[in-house]
């Protein structure tokens, strides 16, 4: 699997991404220029990801211009066809306005920018970035949003959590879901989403900022080692 | 559009900040009377923000060379220093003072753009922001109302911008209820070679302005940054101008990206005075000269003046001078990244500055005279021993009583606003983008930084105890320096060099100048001895209070922001305590010493005791052993003894992991200096067990003063026995006070 990750103008995570998915993981990874039109040689065995960032200032709401991206275009047509597609905090957000993901996200309820370490639990092994984690483990991935508030109606909630759709929750650091574990408000502690055809990921919390010993924390790291060898199986 | 000027007198000079001695210098240097716009310009580059005439006289006495330094102080935007592997570290700390005391979100954020673009003016990509920040007294509305303002200001365009907070300090002191302080750094590294020049080389070369168009925001605001902050203050909010980090990111990205195409000559952003000193900085730095089509400025307002546009400090501005020939290579970078780039004028051999409006010149000015180093006034100003020293000097230690109840007291100290954690304003930052942030898992004395593709990281710190310096601003300084040292070292650095950021009240007040005089003189004297030279940095005078019977000066507080280095990442060393079971040891003497301590200050009400103790030589020996008994891997743990003294040191180690500790103190010393006070050069550690004899002999054979205090224990804490509770419940106090505090 080869990685794509998207640059928007404001865009500040995408050097990390291109880092741990080079350095760290030793994949083949690229930077794709919002103004490209098409993802060039990439094909629906790899994976796009949207980085975390400012897109554009986060004018209007978060994510709401750069969906309009040119690469937007091929980056749908890509998930469309069954590619992989990744949003991680600013990606999430653009991939909810883009209508990939369902639902949206709201200002935070302390009205506040929010960096810090917190807990998340997996709530599914049906996708190929939970796949390969230990389900009863609490892993240690930073937030970093002001816009981080899943928000979407009853009946679309009970459905992604029906459907397994769910991919992590906020807990605490022995795996309990409780309020006090909640960040922003988000619904049921939810931190991140699949689509229905399970080939569209979204997550606020920044698995690529704990995935080395020198920065004293590795969790983050297995997502991607899930989404590698979860995919090899599938190949 | 109105072509005519203002007419010129002595009456509008001063109005523009000037006196009669420089209008009439200005006459001298024109050759006749200059024009309202001329005025100006001389107005803007001569007010002390941009030409430093008060104090460059004594900033020339400190230490500016050294083997390491890549650029002399002063001579680009921010210093910058060889740290091997063929990378260099530009680095610079600068003030945003009286925009944020009138415009806290604003003022605080534009001083955070502003600190980033003097880095990647010089080809450098930030990678660690840190800020030092001062307000009044957290039980005042205003104060709260200013610290929410100035945080979400930092915040914001940091976070948007892209680069991590990773260190500061926040401070809290009645002297700052009117005048607060926020003083912003940036760190960033280079590729030797990649560098580019403030300079305007090359006479026919094109000028370009990029970035963000120009509008009437920031007009007059070195001027206004350059006298005293008054009631009517708020008047001038013009004067501030109003950031947009996402412009700013756009402009760093271009920026560097069109130094790869080889067509700059040289690059300088726009701060203060805008197009004014930017084209005159280098142009004079060439010897150059430089003709301005002010028309050909994109604008945001139709109706904008000539002086207008020059004196614009609109931000996300870089003037660019380009290889003749080679424009096309800009043109194509700008628009790539949708932003505006704008041939505005051709670099001269006239060594003048020639501003064209539609056709017609609205400004001819040599651009030498203008500049700090040039023709820029210089002053010596008068400075008389301060008064109060004499009540700091009749304080008698032996008036406090040690409290009876231990355990009470250090409850109350703790939570002090300058002792509990700062959680409620850093979590407000990024402070892990860009992957490099050592300490968030694992704390250390100093902000460690890893610098990809290179196995070094650098440790970066800001530090100065304001009121150490009230009390004895020689000493007080000296202080400073040595605590950002000792930082330094103790998260197993080096310190390689300082930027100063030199906060004072007024420089025509003698007394606040014998402040600055002796804060300058201390400095110096400690950079030499810890070989750390001054880069750079910038001077904010006119930092006080203004009340009915008068104005009081803001406590004198040259804020250090040092730079070390660490050759290998894996010489890290951490603050805090990692299991029970290791003995702790305290490095250094422990005196019986109050002086302007946190304690004295917050418990007994005392605001005027001396500085604690100091001494250069022995601060210097300790930071020396300390080196090498890290470096020889003999302890686990290692944090210094700073604000309230060893008792918040040992708590400081214990809550990152919950883990405790159990510690006597010494009889021979008064109980509340041994825990609370703040004499300086102590250090402690702690040991694994199968280390403690290898220190033991090395502490030995080396003669340096230590005291075993005690060990570490599982999450409880106890002191001469007594059961101080469980260390979570100090860390429930350290997380959640200041929150509460401003919240309330």
């Amino acid at each position: 699997m080869k990685f794509g990750v998207v640059v928007f103008p404001g865009s500040n995570c995408d050097d990390d991404m291109i880092h741990v998915l080079g350095d760290v993981v030793g994949a083949s990874v690229r930077k794709l220029w919002h103004k490209e039109e098409s993802l060039g040689d990439l094909t629906t065995d790899d994976c796009i990801i949207l980085p975390g960032g400012f897109s554009y200032g986060d004018y209007m709401r978060a994510g709401a211009i750069a969906r309009f991206s040119p690469i937007m275009t091929a980056v749908i047509e890509h998930a469309n066809a069954g590619g992989y597609v990744w949003g991680i905090c600013n990606g999430f957000q653009i991939l909810c306005e883009a209508g990939l993901l369902p639902g949206v996200l709201l200002h935070n309820d302390t009205q506040r920018f929010t960096c810090k370490n917190v807990y998340l639990k997996p709530a599914t092994d049906k996708s190929a970035i939970t796949a390969k984690l230990d389900q009863n483990k609490a892993y240690k991935i930073p937030i970093a949003h002001a816009e981080g508030r899943f928000h979407a109606d009853e009946a679309t909630i009970n459905q992604l959590v029906a459907n397994q759709q769910v991919l992590f929750y906020y807990c605490d650091e022995s795996g309990q879901v409780t309020a006090d574990t909640n960040p922003n408000g988000t619904l049921r502690n939810i931190a991140g989403i699949c689509n229905e055809k399970r080939n569209v990921f979204g997550m606020m919390p920044h698995p690529e900022r704990a995935a080395e010993d020198l920065l004293g924390n590795t969790d983050g790291l297995d997502l991607f080692t899930s989404l590698l060898a979860s995919t090899e199986v599938a190949v | 559009m109105p072509t005519t000027q203002p007419a010129v007198n002595l009456e509008v000079a001063k109005n523009l900040g000037l006196n009669a001695e420089e209008f009439e210098k200005i006459h001298k240097i024109m050759g006749r009377e200059p024009n309202f716009t001329e005025l100006s310009i001389f107005s803007v580059m001569w007010s002390e923000h941009c030409s430093y005439k008060n104090s460059i006289t004594w900033l020339k006495t400190l230490p500016r060379d050294g083997s390491r330094l890549l650029v002399e102080a002063g001579e680009e935007n921010a210093g910058l220093v060889d740290i091997g592997d063929g990378l260099g570290c530009a680095f610079k700390i600068e003030s945003h003072n009286h925009p944020s005391a009138i415009e806290p979100y604003q003022g605080a954020a534009t001083g955070v753009g502003g600190i980033h673009r003097d880095i990647f003016t010089m080809g450098a990509r930030p990678i660690a922001a840190l800020n030092s920040l001062r307000f009044g007294d957290i039980k005042e509305p205003h104060t709260r109302r200013l610290v929410k303002g100035v945080v979400s200001g930092i915040g914001d365009y940091g976070n948007c911008f892209g680069v991590p907070t990773v260190g500061g300090e926040v401070y809290f002191n009645s002297c700052y209820n009117q005048n607060i302080l926020v003083n912003a750094m940036s760190v960033g590294i280079v590729k030797a070679g990649e560098t580019v020049s403030a300079s305007a080389d090359g006479p026919g070369n094109p000028v370009f302005i990029v970035g963000s168009a120009t509008g009437k925001d920031g007009i007059h605001g070195a001027t206004f940054a350059s006298a005293d902050l008054t009631e009517d203050s708020a008047d001038d909010l013009p004067a501030v101008q109003v950031g947009d980090p996402f412009q700013e990111k756009l402009l760093l990205e271009a920026s560097l990206e069109v130094i790869t195409t080889g067509a700059v000559v040289g690059m300088q952003d726009m701060g203060a005075a805008g197009i004014t000193c930017s084209t005159s900085e280098m142009s004079a730095k060439s010897g150059t000269g430089m003709q301005i089509d002010l028309s050909k400025v994109p604008t945001r307002q139709s109706n904008m003046v000539p002086f207008e546009i020059l004196l614009s400090e609109s931000q996300e501005r870089m003037l660019i001078v380009a290889k003749k020939g080679e424009e096309q290579k800009l043109l194509d970078v700008f628009d790539k990244w949708d932003l505006e780039c704008e041939e505005i004028g051709v670099v001269t051999d006239t060594g003048r500055l020639e501003f064209f409006y539609e056709g017609k010149k609205v400004a001819d000015v040599p651009a030498e005279p203008l500049v700090l180093g040039g023709g820029a006034p210089v002053y010596e100003r008068e400075y008389t021993r301060p008064a109060y020293f004499d009540k700091i000097a009749a304080f008698d230690q032996e008036s406090i009583t040690t409290p009876d109840d231990t355990l009470a007291t250090a409850k109350q100290l703790f939570a002090s606003p300058n002792i509990v954690s700062k959680r409620w304003i850093y979590e407000q930052y990024d402070s892990m983008v860009r992957t490099n942030s050592m300490g968030t898992n694992a704390p250390s004395d100093a902000a460690l930084v890893r610098v990809k593709g290179s196995t070094k990281a650098l440790a970066v710190t800001t530090d100065c105890n304001s009121a150490y310096v009230y009390a004895d601003p020689y000493k007080g300084t000296m202080i400073a320096v040595a605590e950002a040292a000792r930082n330094i070292v103790c998260s197993g650095g080096l310190p390689v060099a300082i930027t100063n950021c030199l906060n004072f009240g007024n420089p025509y007040n003698p007394e606040v100048y014998f402040q600055f005089v002796n804060a300058i003189k201390g400095m110096g004297e400690a950079c030499r001895k810890f070989d750390t030279p001054v880069t750079g940095g910038n001077v904010s005078f006119y930092n006080q209070s203004v009340h009915k019977n008068g104005t009081e000066p803001v406590y004198p507080t040259p804020t250090i922001g040092m730079l070390g280095l660490l050759d290998h990442y894996d010489q890290a060393m951490t603050l805090y305590f990692k299991e029970a079971g290791q003995s702790i040891y305290l490095l250094g003497q422990s005196r019986e010493d109050l002086g302007s301590s946190e304690y004295l200050r917050l418990i007994h009400g005392v605001e005027q005791s001396p500085v604690p103790h100091f001494d250069l030589e022995e601060e210097y020996a300790l930071q020396q052993e300390v080196s090498k008994i890290i470096k020889a891997g003999l302890i686990d743990a290692c944090h210094d003894v700073s604000e309230g003294g060893l008792f918040v040191t040992l708590m400081e180690a214990a809550m990152p992991k919950g883990i405790g500790f159990e510690v006597n103190t010494d009889a021979s010393i008064r109980k509340d200096a041994f825990l609370f006070g703040e004499s300086q050069s102590r250090v402690m550690v702690a040991v694994k067990p199968e280390q403690e004899e290898a220190l033991l002999n090395h502490l030995k054979a080396q003669n340096i003063i230590n005291t075993k205090l005690g060990q570490t224990v599982a999450g409880n804490v106890a002191i001469d026995g007594q059961d101080f509770g469980a260390v979570r419940e100090w860390k429930s106090t350290y997380d959640h006070t200041l929150g509460e505090l401003i919240e309330q």
